[in-house]
């Protein structure tokens, strides 16, 4: 972490360019309480067997929760495009690495032997 | 910028450039410019490349004769390993981003140096204890696993120095990782008024490209050889099929980053060969934007090939099927440049200096491995030469044949604005004569003995592929000669070369703009001392005040008219 | 810093990919060893580290708008505070799987089926959270160096940029956790 303030969070062309764009309080506080009524509820939802769709609904809240963080307490929301653009490749090159690394996974045996056999 | 600017006044006798501002040794090893870490890298680097050298002449000898008769198979199997693990990840990978890349990308865009100085230093460092781990791993014993480490063989099986060399190249991943940072936000944000995105010259566009790369690519590298390093040290099971674990998974992860991480070294030299090629045949590029964007293409299609390295692994066929069909698109965006570059030259006026000489080289080097490389993505094709030499031959016709071809044209193209001295032109121009055919003697014969069916990474083989073998050795002593030339008459010229002008080539890069060595803040005017506080010091100014990127400056590097 | 953020961001995607395929592999080994994981201590840390990334926020925040140092230094305390309960409690589980014999190596024990696949799980369990620790540990040294800076009153509306890029990586930190806690604490629980 240098000192510089180089990075693209910072050099946005805000309404007021010398802090950036400042959050109201009570949005944070709104966001906390949110992220602690998700908490609350993904465990309790975990004990219900919703079949194969537990694991959704937990990635799900997993993700709102994740979105509410990046969006208001990382100030996505607030910033440039290209800011945007950078998490969003992130995120692209994540789920390609999943995707194609479990199209193989899951894919053995389609054809008779695993492999190439 | 409130106060005027002030003309630095013209010296009289000896300019005052980056290299003789400051004589002794701490003003080398705390130094935050970029052109002399660059040179920093280059020391380092070069000694690497000729350590791998040596290996690669050590298992060529073994190889001259079927028997095992200079080397037992232990001892191959490390000679290999280590010629692979310091080629590619502390020659090929950082050669042509950490030296040239970090010499003339702040020049190329008008700046006066990275956006993060002190990082870039700390990346020099943290590079160099990466490669004190590794030379640690190989002077101790050695390792054997193969460049790729595949587990369990890795994690288990090899009783050789792997987690060193583990952590080595986790620790040079980082190095990468902060380089890419650095240039990434460079580009970003400290290019001159005026330049934008379409008129960056394409050296800049493929190492933008390679940094992307560098940014995604790597931390799985990293992780993926720390997961190595705690299942080898802990015994815990992540990817050994004795404790539960796939070792198919493995692969994944670590092609992930390795494949892509073969375009980390063609994309810059790409790149080069791009800067090169306008220059010497006096025309703009052809297809600027084609080129531009069929780096980023291949940035982001190189990341979804990779598990063609793995048809015969064990991977489901379906799944080789995807990354087949995947494999093939990247051609698309490499044979986009190789067009272009040909136009390019279309009814030049080609100049055959030795850099334009490296760069057709490359040209014809990268088609030929290109086009095998195709062969290799073939589903059924590959899994007859899978693991032969016909493999050995189409990676180092894209390696040695394309990045160390582009590496060393950027060298002897940037040559003068580096040490401010000229390279002899014939010597240069035999060099790469030499190279060119003692590498075609190397590995052409070694398409033809994977074909016929010999399998790599074995110390002996049968009689009849003699013939072939001692071929490939011979051409691998000329290559070897080939690369000791320009390394001597580049150290002679230090001392002996004609002084270069600012611009020998008549080029039109910014980086051409100023004299030959460049000053320290790389352009010749600077604001007065008595600005330079502490603020102005944590507050950059963006860009070098002189270069308002002028609309007549053509776009890319062409030449002018005038020479 | 987003650009350093994408880094890690893959840096960890390499474990997720490891526990998705391991995962879709073998959904009842890990569903039985998720099981003992003690879910109270793993929903308080989440609250936790929840709760720091608000003070770590109302840091940056009150950095913004005013040159209040003691303020910022104590909104970056409260974050060091919540932090230290978390890898507090951390340690508390770890020392349980240490004393239930669940840390995978030449002592992991374990009585019910499928013991190779358990360990696997265990192995990624510790290898995700310690990393993630080994993040945590790293963010309150430089909260540390922050608070100190703080004090002396270096940072205000006009430089705040060290305070803000430590936020980022704190909060970044926190989303990890929030998708280790579903993937590790609360697979199948209610079988």
């Amino acid at each position: 972490m240098t000192t510089h303030p180089g990075t693209a969070a910072h050099d946005m062309p805000h309404g007021d360019e010398a802090v950036g764009h400042v959050v109201p309080l009570p949005i944070y506080f709104a966001v906390f309480v949110t992220l602690l009524v998700f908490t609350g509820v993904t465990a309790t939802v975990a004990f219900v067997d919703l079949g194969r769709f537990n694991i959704f609904v937990a990635l799900t809240i997993a993700v709102i929760k994740a979105s509410l963080v990046l969006l208001y307490f990382m100030h996505l929301r607030y910033s440039s495009r290209l800011t945007l653009l950078f998490v969003g490749i992130a995120f692209f090159w994540l789920g390609t690495m999943i995707a194609l690394t479990m199209s193989d996974v899951v894919s053995r045996g389609w054809f008779g032997a695993a492999g190439l056999g | 910028m409130q106060t005027a600017e002030q003309i630095a006044p013209p010296s009289a006798e000896r300019p005052v450039h980056y290299l003789n501002v400051d004589y002794g040794i701490r003003s080398w090893l705390f130094t935050k410019d970029h052109k002399r870490i660059a040179l920093l890298y280059l020391f380092v680097i070069t000694g690497m490349f000729f350590l791998g050298g040596l290996f690669a002449l050590l298992i060529r000898l073994e190889l001259l004769t079927p028997a095992a008769d200079l080397v037992q198979a232990d001892t191959y199997n490390k000679l290999f390993t280590m010629h692979g693990i310091i080629m590619v990840f502390f020659f090929l990978i950082p050669s042509i981003p950490a030296v040239l890349g970090n010499f003339v990308l702040p020049m190329m865009i008008g700046a006066r140096d990275l956006a993060f100085p002190r990082l870039n230093l700390a990346s020099w460092y943290i590079f160099v204890v990466g490669v004190v781990f590794t030379l640690w791993a190989v002077f101790t014993g050695g390792i054997d696993t193969g460049w790729t480490f595949y587990t369990p063989y890795s994690t288990i099986g090899s009783n050789t120095k792997v987690i060193p060399a583990a952590v080595g190249i986790f620790i040079n991943g980082f190095s990468s990782i902060l380089t890419g940072l650095n240039f990434i936000v460079t580009v970003h944000r400290m290019r001159a008024p005026g330049l934008t995105w379409l008129r960056l010259p394409l050296f800049v566009w493929a190492l933008y490209a390679t940094s992307i790369i560098f940014i995604l690519g790597t931390p799985v590298i990293a992780i993926t050889l720390a997961l190595v390093g705690v299942e080898r040290g802990f015994h815990v099971g992540i990817f050994d099929p004795a404790l539960g674990g796939d070792p198919i998974l493995f692969q994944h992860l670590f092609w992930f980053y390795s494949h892509p991480a073969v375009y980390i070294m063609i994309l810059p030299s790409m790149g080069v060969v791009s800067e090169i090629v306008p220059c010497f045949a006096r025309k703009s590029p052809f297809g600027y934007a084609f080129i531009a964007f069929s780096s980023l293409a291949i940035a982001f299609l190189g990341f979804l090939v990779w598990g063609h390295h793995m048809f015969v692994a064990g991977q489901s066929a379906y799944a080789s099927l995807i990354f087949s069909f995947l494999s093939f698109a990247v051609a698309i965006p490499s044979a986009v440049k190789v067009f272009n570059w040909t136009a390019t030259l279309y009814r030049g006026s080609v100049l055959l200096d030795a850099p334009m000489l490296y760069a057709l080289g490359f040209i014809g080097l990268f088609t030929i491995g290109g086009l095998t490389g195709l062969f290799l993505a073939s589903l059924g094709l590959d899994v007859h030469v899978h693991d032969t030499y016909f493999v050995v031959a189409h990676f180092h016709y894209i390696m040695v044949g394309g990045a160390v071809m582009g590496y060393l044209g950027g060298i002897h193209y940037w040559w003068p604005k580096i040490t401010g001295r000229m390279y002899p032109e014939t010597l240069a121009r035999l060099a790469a004569l030499i190279v060119f055919l003692g590498f075609n003697l190397t590995f052409f014969p070694q398409f033809i003995l994977g074909y016929l069916g010999m399998p790599r990474r074995y110390h002996v083989y049968p009689d009849e592929f003699q013939v072939l073998n001692v071929m490939s050795t011979a051409g691998a002593s000329i290559l070897g000669l080939g690369y000791l030339l320009p390394m001597t008459y580049l150290i002679w010229s230090l001392r002996y070369g004609a002084r270069a002008p600012a611009n020998p080539w008549g080029a039109t890069g910014l980086e051409w703009q100023t004299p030959s060595p460049p000053p320290t803040e790389n352009f010749a005017i600077t604001r007065p001392r008595s600005r330079r506080g502490r603020r102005s010091s944590r507050r950059r100014p963006r860009t070098s005040s002189m270069t308002r990127f002028s609309s007549t400056t053509r776009r890319g590097s062409a030449c002018g008219s005038s020479s | 810093m987003w650009v350093f953020l994408v880094t890690e961001i893959l840096f960890f995607g390499g474990l997720f990919t490891i526990y998705t395929v391991y995962r879709s592999l073998y959904p009842h080994a890990f569903g039985h060893a998720s099981s003992t994981l003690d879910l109270t201590l793993g929903t308080t840390n989440t609250a936790v580290l929840i709760g720091s990334s608000l003070t770590m926020a109302l840091a940056v925040h009150t950095a913004q708008v005013s040159r209040n140092g003691r303020l910022i230094a104590l909104f970056l305390c409260a974050t060091m505070l919540l932090g230290g309960v978390f890898l507090g409690i951390k340690a508390v589980e770890y020392a349980q799987k240490f004393h239930e014999h669940h840390v995978p190596g030449p002592y992991f024990h374990w009585e019910g089926g499928d013991p190779q696949h358990v360990e696997l799980y265990f192995s990624l369990y510790f290898v995700m959270t310690g990393l993630h620790a080994l993040h945590m540990v790293i963010g309150e040294g430089v909260l540390a160096v922050l608070a100190i800076m703080a004090l002396r009153g270096r940072f205000g509306p006009s430089y705040f940029t060290p305070v803000e890029l430590t936020g980022l990586y704190w909060h970044f930190v926190d989303i990890i956790w929030i998708f280790l806690f579903p993937l590790l604490y609360l697979v199948e629980r209610h079988s």
